[in-house]
C-alpha cells in the first residue's frame, strides 16, 4: 500500500476525535478510488465498457475521412455492378467490402462511419443548441420574473403536452413550408438541428430556472445588484456559473435521444436525404431489402445506432446517478 | 431464579460497506425480565435502535448478526429460518417505531391494518378480529373507536396515530414490545401520555419492554432498569435508581450530568467533550477513551469487560470500565 | 371537489386555446391558403374572390375566433393533398390508431409492471439482471429499429406474422372499425403492438422498479414486517399498491405520447392510422391536417390529465381529503 502513509502515523485517538481532515494526504490513487464518482464509475463495468465503446464511436465519427477505404458520395468512385453485396465473411462477399454494399454499390463500412459522423453531428449541435435556448429562458424567466416568467414557463408547459418527436415533426414541416424554394438536400441539415433544439429546450429551461431562483436571493447577488451591475451580467457572470452543474447530466442523456430523433426523422423520410445519409436514413433505405435476404444493409447501421445510444444512455444513467440522485 | 423473557449474549452486529466493515453492535449482552422495562440510551449513531433490529430479526443487507446468541424465553431465536422469526414478529415481539406518521400505511384503513395483523397470528374470523380491532383501539385511549377504525391514517393526529401503532403493536399479546424512540417525534405535551400508555398496558399483561431512546427524563420515570451504550457497547447497565442517580462509568456521568434538573444550577450542565467516534474509526481499548478525563494507559490497550462495581453494588449493576476493576483502583493514587 | 375540478377544467381550456393559437398560426401564415386552393391557372380576381369568401382578410382576432369555433364543431378545413374535409380523413383513420394504441398501453402495462415487480423483490436473481438488461436496450432502441428487427424475425426468417397492414376489419356501429374481430386482423396487430409498446414497457418496468424499492424501504413496511404480516401481504398487499397508485398516473399520462409515437410504428407496418397520415400531411406540407392532429393530440393529453387527476384523487385517501378541504 505505497500511497496510505499519511495514515499510519496518527495516533487512534487524533483520529477519532477530528474525523475528516486527519486522514492525511493519501497518494492520488488512493484519493480518486475514494471519491465517489470515480468508485461508482470502476464498480461498474458496464459503465466502463460504455465508455469505451462511446469513445471508440466517437473516435470513429471524428476520423471517418481517414479511416473508411472509399468516400461512398463520390459518384465517381462508386460502381453500381458492385450493389448488393455481401459482407466480406460470407458467401460472395468481396475483399473490398468489409460489411458488404448497398443497392447503389456504396462501401457500408464506410457509409455507416459517415452516417455516424452525421447522425452525432446533428445530434450534438441539436442538443448544444437545446441546451442554449433553454439555459438563455431559464435564466431570463428565473432571474427576470413576474410575466415574462410566466410566459415562458407556460410555453414550456404546453410543449411537454407532446412528445418531442411530433415537436421535431411539426417544426420540420413548418420550416420547409416556409423555405419552399430551397431544395431539401440543403436545408435539411439545418432544419433537423433547428427541430432537434426546439424539442428538446423546455428541460434545460426549468432546471436553469428552478436553480436560478434559489441563487438569485442569496446575497452575493443582492451586492451585485447594488454595487449596480448591468442584469445581464449578473446572469452570465454570477448566475450561470452557479446554476450551469445539472445542465451536463441533461446533455448527456439528451445526446442519446438526439441521435434517436434525428434517425428517426430521416428513417421518416424527412431528415437527411440519401444523397448524404445519416444511421437513421441508411436503415430507411435498407428496410426495402429486408426480404430479399439483404439483411447487412440494414443490420450494420442498425447496430451501430442501437450500440451508440445504449452506450450513450448508460453512460448518461451512470452520470445522474453518481452526481445527483435527486434528479431521478 | 425464572427464565428472563429476553436474554442477548455476546451480539455482534456488522454492516459490510464499500469501505470495510463496520460493526455496529460489539458484544452486548443483557436480560429483560417479565414485566421488566428496560430502557436503552446512547448517542445517536450508539448502536440502540440496531440492537431492537436485531431482536426482532429485521437487520437488513448490508448489515448481519455477525455473532452472539438472542434468546426469547430461552429459546434461541437469532438463527431461526425466516418463516419462523415471521411467526414471532407481531406475536411475541411487539415493535412501536419512532415516527407515527410514516409507520402507518397512507393508503389503508386503520381498521384493515389491525385487523390482517391480528388475523396473522390469531386464528379469528373478520368480525372477531374487527371487534378486537375497535377494543385494542379503545384501550389505547382513542375515542369512538368503533368509528374511527374505518378512518386512514392521515385523518389522525400524531399522539393518536401512535396510539394505533402501539394497538398493532400489542394485538397479539406479546411477551416483549421494542419501543424504538417512541416519543420523539410526537409533540411534547403528548409524549408523557404516549409513555404512560405504553408504560401501563405493558405492566396490565405483564410485557417485557425495551424502550430505546436518547430522552433521559422518559427513562428516568419508566424503566426499571438502563443500559447505557456508546459505539456499539453497553458502558453501563444497572437498575433506573442506581445508574442514574450514581452513575459510575465516565461516560454515563457526562450523560446524566446533562440531564437539567431544578435542583441543580443550570449554569452547571455538563457538557461531554468531542464527539462519538465513527464507526469505522474505534480506538482500541475503550471506545470512550479519547473523550474521558480519567484515561489512563490501560484505557488505551485493553477493552474494558463489564464487572460488578466493587461499591456501590446492586445485583445486577455492570459497569464496563477499568476505574472500577478492583486491581486497577488500587492502584490509582 | 367540484371547485377542483373547474379550476382543472379551466387550465385545460388555456392548454388548447393556446395549441389552437398555434395551430392557427400555421395554417394561416405557412404558406398562402389560397395558393393551396387553386390551381395554377387561376385568375387574380377570382383568387381574390375566394380569398374574401375564406374570410381572409378579416382582423386576425376575427379568424382566430372562427379557427376556434370551426375547431369546436370539428371543423379543420379541407386537406390541400386529399381535397376532402381532414375531419372525415381523421375519423377514417382514427380507430386504427387507438386501437394500436389502447391494446400496446395494455400490454406495457402487463410486462411492464410484472417485470418491475419481479426485479425490485428479487434484485439480485439472474432473471432480474436478464429483466434489466432488456430494459436498458428496450430504453434505448429506437422504435424503427424494434420493428425492423421484429420484422425481420417474424415474418422474414419465420414467416409467422403479418409485416405490414392492418388485416380484416369489421364495421362496428356506423363510424369505428375494428381489427380485433377477426384472425388476420389479431395476427396484424401483434407486432405494432409490441413494437410500439416496448418502449412504455421498458419505462414503467423501471418506474415501477424504482418506486418499489423506494416503497419497501418506508417505515410503514418496515412496520409491517415488525408486526410479522406474510412476505406476500406486504409485497403485493402494502408495497405493491403504493407503487402502483403514482404508476398508473405517469402510465395514463403516457397514453397521448403513445399516439404520437405510433406515427413511428405505422409508418414501419404500413398501419393505416392517424399517424400516417399526419408523416404523408408534414412531407407534403398540408398544413390544415397537421394543425388538426396536433389538437387532437393536445386535446387527448388534456382529457387524459383531467381523467387521471379525477382517478388519483379517488385513489389516494390523502389527496381526496385535501382537494375536498381546498
Amino acid at each position: 500500500m505505497p500511497f496510505t502513509t499519511g495514515e499510519k502515523a496518527e495516533s487512534p485517538a487524533e483520529a477519532a476525535s477530528a474525523p475528516a481532515p486527519a486522514e492525511g494526504a493519501p497518494g492520488l490513487v488512493a484519493r480518486l478510488k475514494d471519491n465517489d464518482l470515480v468508485a461508482s464509475f470502476l464498480a461498474s463495468k458496464m459503465t466502463m465498457v460504455a465508455a469505451v465503446v462511446t469513445v471508440v464511436l466517437v473516435a470513429a465519427a471524428l476520423f471517418a475521412p481517414w479511416i473508411a477505404p472509399t468516400d461512398p458520395f463520390d459518384p465517381a468512385k462508386v460502381d453500381l455492378l458492385d450493389s448488393h453485396l455481401p459482407p466480406r465473411w460470407v458467401e460472395g462477399g468481396e475483399a473490398r467490402f468489409l460489411l458488404g454494399t448497398d443497392d447503389q454499390g456504396r462501401d457500408l463500412f464506410s457509409a455507416v462511419l459517415y452516417g455516424l459522423r452525421v447522425s452525432l453531428l446533428i445530434g450534438a449541435l441539436g442538443v448544444a443548441f437545446a441546451a442554449a435556448i433553454g439555459i438563455t429562458l431559464g435564466l431570463v424567466a428565473g432571474y427576470v420574473g413576474g410575466r415574462v416568467d410566466a410566459v415562458i414557463m407556460r410555453i414550456a408547459d404546453v410543449q411537454l403536452t407532446f412528445p418531442a418527436i411530433l415537436i421535431a415533426l411539426l417544426v420540420d414541416g413548418v420550416v420547409h413550408a416556409l423555405l419552399k424554394g430551397a431544395s431539401r438536400e440543403d436545408t435539411a441539415f439545418g432544419v433537423l438541428v433547428l427541430s432537434i433544439g426546439l424539442s428538446f429546450w423546455v428541460q434545460y429551461a426549468r432546471t436553469i430556472r428552478g436553480s436560478t431562483l434559489v441563487e438569485k436571493n442569496k446575497d452575493y447577488i443582492q451586492a451585485a445588484r447594488l454595487v449596480g451591475l448591468s442584469p445581464v451580467l449578473i446572469m452570465m457572470r454570477h448566475v450561470l456559473p452557479n446554476v450551469v452543474g445539472p445542465v451536463l447530466v441533461i446533455l448527456t442523456i439528451n445526446l442519446g435521444l438526439a441521435v434517436i430523433t434525428e434517425a428517426t426523422l430521416s428513417f421518416l423520410g424527412v431528415g437527411l436525404p440519401p444523397t448524404q445519409p445519416s444511421l437513421g436514413t441508411l436503415i430507411r433505405i435498407g428496410q426495402q431489402f429486408l426480404f430479399s435476404g439483404e439483411w447487412w444493409i440494414v443490420a450494420f447501421p442498425g447496430v451501430t445506432l442501437a450500440g451508440l445510444v445504449l452506450a450513450v444512455n448508460l453512460l448518461g444513467d451512470w452520470l445522474r446517478d453518481a452526481l445527483n440522485p435527486k434528479l431521478r | 431464579m425464572t427464565e428472563p423473557v429476553l436474554s442477548v449474549r455476546d451480539l455482534r452486529v456488522e454492516f459490510a460497506t464499500r469501505r470495510g466493515i463496520l460493526k455496529a453492535i460489539d458484544g452486548i449482552s443483557f436480560d429483560i425480565a417479565e414485566g421488566e422495562v428496560l430502557g436503552v440510551v446512547g448517542e445517536s449513531g450508539a448502536g440502540k435502535s440496531v440492537t431492537g433490529s436485531a431482536v426482532i430479526g429485521l437487520i437488513e443487507p448490508p448489515g448481519r448478526i455477525a455473532g452472539g446468541e438472542i434468546r426469547l424465553a430461552g429459546e434461541r431465536i437469532d438463527n431461526l429460518s425466516p418463516q419462523a422469526m415471521r411467526h414471532i414478529r407481531g406475536k411475541r415481539i411487539g415493535m412501536i417505531f419512532q415516527d407515527p406518521l410514516t409507520s402507518l400505511n397512507p393508503l389503508y384503513r386503520v381498521g384493515d391494518q389491525l385487523t390482517e395483523t391480528i388475523r396473522t397470528h390469531l386464528d379469528l374470523s373478520p368480525r372477531q378480529a374487527r371487534e378486537r380491532a375497535i377494543e385494542l383501539l379503545a384501550e389505547v385511549g382513542i375515542p369512538a373507536p368503533e368509528k374511527r377504525i374505518d378512518g386512514y391514517p392521515h385523518e389522525f393526529s400524531g399522539g393518536m396515530r401512535q396510539r394505533v401503532v402501539i394497538a398493532l403493536a400489542l394485538c397479539a399479546e406479546p411477551d416483549l414490545v421494542i419501543a424504538d424512540e417512541p416519543t420523539t417525534a410526537l409533540d411534547v405535551s403528548v409524549q408523557a401520555q404516549i409513555i404512560a400508555l405504553i408504560k401501563r398496558l405493558c405492566a396490565e399483561r405483564g410485557t417485557a419492554v425495551m424502550l430505546v431512546t436518547h430522552d433521559m427524563g422518559v427513562i428516568a420515570e419508566t424503566a426499571d432498569r438502563v443500559a447505557v451504550m456508546y459505539a456499539g457497547r453497553i458502558a453501563e447497565i444497572g437498575p433506573v435508581a442506581d445508574v442514574v442517580k450514581h452513575p459510575l462509568h465516565p461516560y454515563a456521568r457526562g450523560l446524566m450530568g446533562a440531564i437539567p434538573s431544578l435542583e441543580t444550577d443550570a449554569d452547571r450542565l455538563v457538557q461531554i467533550p468531542g464527539a462519538m467516534p465513527r464507526l469505522s474509526a474505534i480506538p482500541p481499548g475503550c471506545a470512550f477513551n479519547p473523550r474521558c478525563d480519567r484515561t489512563f494507559a490501560r484505557c488505551r490497550l485493553d477493552r474494558p469487560e463489564p464487572i460488578v462495581p466493587a461499591a456501590p453494588a446492586d445485583a445486577g449493576h455492570r459497569v464496563a470500565c477499568h476505574l472500577y476493576d478492583s486491581a486497577e483502583a488500587e492502584a490509582l493514587p | 371537489m367540484i371547485a377542483f375540478i373547474i379550476r382543472r377544467l379551466i387550465q385545460s381550456i388555456g392548454v388548447l386555446l393556446a395549441v389552437a393559437l398555434i395551430a392557427f398560426t400555421m395554417f394561416r401564415f405557412v404558406g398562402d391558403p389560397v395558393n393551396q386552393m387553386v390551381g395554377v391557372e387561376t385568375s387574380a380576381a377570382e383568387r381574390e374572390q375566394i380569398r374574401k369568401s375564406l374570410g381572409l382578410d378579416d382582423p386576425v382576432v376575427v379568424q382566430f375566433g372562427r379557427y376556434v369555433a370551426k375547431a369546436a364543431s370539428l371543423d379543420f378545413g379541407i386537406s390541400y393533398q386529399f381535397r376532402q374535409p381532414v375531419t372525415k380523413l381523421l375519423a377514417e383513420r382514427m380507430p386504427a390508431t387507438l386501437e394500436l394504441a389502447l391494446v400496446s398501453s395494455a400490454f406495457a402495462l402487463a410486462v411492464g409492471i410484472a417485470m418491475g415487480v419481479y426485479t425490485a423483490l428479487r434484485r439480485n436473481g439472474w432473471l432480474a439482471q436478464v429483466f434489466q438488461a432488456v430494459s436498458l436496450v428496450g430504453v434505448s432502441l429506437p422504435t424503427f429499429l424494434t420493428g425492423i428487427l421484429l420484422i425481420y424475425v417474424f415474418s422474414v426468417l419465420l414467416g409467422w406474422l403479418p409485416s405490414f397492414g392492418r388485416g380484416d376489419v369489421v364495421a362496428v356501429g356506423s363510424w369505428w372499425t375494428t381489427g380485433l374481430l377477426t384472425w388476420t386482423g389479431l395476427r396484424a396487430l401483434i407486432l405494432p403492438a409490441i413494437t410500439l409498446g416496448l418502449f412504455q414497457m421498458t419505462l414503467i418496468m423501471r418506474l415501477v422498479r424504482a418506486e418499489m424499492l423506494e416503497v419497501l424501504r418506508t417505515d410503514y413496511i418496515k412496520f409491517a414486517r415488525a408486526r410479522g404480516l406474510s412476505q406476500r401481504a406486504i409485497h403485493f398487499g402494502h408495497a405493491l399498491k403504493n407503487t402502483l397508485v403514482p404508476v398508473i398516473t405517469i402510465a395514463g399520462l403516457q397514453l397521448g405520447s403513445v399516439i404520437a409515437f405510433a406515427i413511428i410504428t405505422e409508418t414501419v407496418f404500413q398501419w393505416p392510422g392517424m399517424g400516417i397520415l399526419f408523416l404523408q400531411a408534414v412531407q407534403n406540407v398540408d398544413i390544415p391536417i397537421m394543425a388538426a392532429y396536433l389538437l387532437f393530440i393536445a386535446f387527448l393529453f388534456v382529457v387524459i390529465n383531467l381523467v387521471v387527476d379525477l382517478l388519483y384523487a379517488a385513489v389516494d385517501p390523502r389527496l381526496k381529503s385535501t382537494v375536498t378541504a381546498s
